[in-house]
């Protein structure tokens, strides 16, 4: 055994068995090291963002740009043509469009024009819902769609059966969510083979989620174990 | 056994009892034996099929929470990479992740350092840190990688190390290796590159997300999956490593063989239960 004399490895287990008390039951050290991290958490995302995105992608190329030299070096900028002669990927002086937008999401700090940062919102909602719209069509319903229309007999048994297997679920699983009919009959019996295949998945994804969450805690016992105690 | 006394059971025995099957284990470990599944396999294969000296991009999208799942994958795959020669450029999308994947990076790189391998920060690999925008981040990526981070991890400018004259935009990489823990991660690297650029893709992913990406596996769109710890672990035997993962495996199958137990006892209660009501 040879105990940590690292200050941080020591905040970082007295931290973790803080927040264990709290399966014991609620109490000030599990209150502490919560309160904790969601301030430390909040402040270090700030100045994250702050320095890896606010500074090297709108400051210094705005700087550069207005300026002719490297806000870092100060060494003077080649660049064709004034502030506003961008292209792709060299976008000047069109930044303070996005840093005007960004500035306006501010405004919603005052009541009387608080109206004003839903132009930004809304710039927000339809750049994202169209990446998603788009992204979801070409990833996931014509490339899932295109992967769900296999040959039932492949040439080999088990990888056959597998391909049965698979179809029936999912057209089972499909005809289980059409609500335009009573599931009685056929329907039903479809419907009720549908639901064995969404348990067998609600079962895989529970037995999953039960080993990720047992994966947090054997690598904060590895932690407390090899990295504080020193046992290994 | 009376299986009533256990309805009234306080559930902090239970937390005491898996606490202690984790515990033990890890300070004893028990060798039980560990299998290689088809997708971790795949993996494996489709790493080592990216031809000697190519670049790749490999996008670590979690942050400490996911440590024991991810970090493992993390190592496993760059060692894989940087023993082929492959040149490699990592990204982090998640705000929390970018120190403690530099960090894991470095490790890595300084362990093969201490083994003989002659690697170079800037030539050999290249962390360009986190970026804010998710999606909008991959699609920018897609018009210039300098574009989206015109700086790396360590503030020097993107267009000075010698590795990114090389990168222009997706069409530099041979192969995307995502390593995620969530949003944005697999499922997003998928929808916006994978399908709009035609980059072949692999995945090393938590547990809990792990049943949302095999069909994407099914369909072709990943080359090979990483499940969770379990997947993590399958990977370090196929490499011939024993590191974190495969040291917590025994511990993981105690704790899912009690929970089992506790589910069926569960059940059984409820059966005598419904019995006696009827």
């Amino acid at each position: 055994m040879n105990i940590s004399h690292d200050l941080g490895v020591w905040i970082a287990a007295l931290m973790t068995l803080f927040i264990l008390s709290f399966l014991y039951k609620d109490n000030p050290l599990y209150k502490l090291a919560e309160h904790l991290f969601v301030g430390i958490s909040a402040g270090y995302y700030i100045v994250l963002n702050f320095w890896t995105v606010v500074m090297p992608n709108l400051v210094d190329p705005l700087v550069r740009s207005f300026t002719g030299r490297d806000p870092v070096t100060h060494a003077v900028v080649q660049q064709v043509g004034g502030p506003f002669q961008g292209t792709i990927g060299d976008y000047r002086g069109w930044l303070l469009i996005p840093a005007l937008l960004g500035a306006l999401l501010f405004t919603r700090m005052i009541s009387k024009i608080e109206w004003v940062s839903r132009w930004s919102l809304a710039m927000i909602i339809g750049v994202y819902a169209g990446l998603k719209t788009t992204g979801f069509a070409q990833g996931d319903l014509v490339a899932q769609a295109q992967g769900s229309l296999r040959p039932l007999w492949t040439g080999e048994l088990w990888s056959s059966v597998n391909a049965i297997v698979f179809t029936i679920g999912l057209v089972t699983s499909l005809l289980y969510f059409f609500y335009s009919r009573e599931h009685k009959g056929a329907l039903g019996v479809a419907a009720r083979t549908g639901i064995v295949f969404l348990m067998v998945s609600f079962g895989a994804g529970y037995g999953y989620t039960v080993m990720s969450r047992l994966s947090l805690l054997i690598g904060r016992f590895q932690f407390l174990i090899e990295d504080w105690l020193g046992i290994r | 056994m009376n299986l009533a006394a256990l309805e009234k059971l306080d559930r902090r025995w239970l937390f005491l009892i898996v606490g202690l099957l984790v515990l033990g284990p890890l300070l004893k470990p028990l060798g039980l034996p560990l299998g290689t599944s088809k997708p971790v396999k795949m993996f494996h294969d489709a790493v080592a099929g990216i031809p000697d000296g190519a670049i790749v991009l490999m996008s670590c999208d979690y942050d400490p929470g996911a440590k024991p799942e991810v970090v493992p994958m993390t190592r496993t795959a760059f060692r894989q990479l940087m023993e082929k020669r492959c040149r490699v450029v990592i990204t982090c999308l998640w705000p929390g992740g970018s120190s403690l994947v530099d960090q894991t990076i470095e490790s890595v790189a300084n362990e093969m350092r201490a083994e003989g391998h002659d690697l170079v920060y800037g030539r050999d690999y290249v962390d360009l840190g986190y970026k804010a925008g998710y999606e909008a981040v991959m699609v920018l990526m897609g018009k210039g990688i300098a574009n989206a981070f015109p700086q790396d991890q360590r503030a020097n400018s993107t267009a000075s190390l010698p590795l990114m004259r090389n990168v222009r935009d997706y069409s530099s990489f041979a192969m995307l290796v995502n390593i995620s823990s969530g949003y944005p991660g697999t499922k997003e690297w998928v929808q916006q590159v994978n399908s709009r650029f035609h980059l072949p893709m692999v995945s090393g992913c938590t547990a809990v997300s792990a049943p949302e990406y095999y069909p994407y596996l099914q369909s072709g769109q990943l080359k090979g999956l990483l499940g969770g710890m379990a997947g993590a672990a399958e990977y370090e035997k196929l490499r011939g490593e024993k590191g974190a993962a495969t040291k917590g495996m025994d511990a993981q199958s105690l704790a899912h063989a009690f929970i089992a137990l506790c589910i069926i006892a569960g059940n059984v209660l409820q059966w005598r239960k419904r019995g006696a009501r009827s």
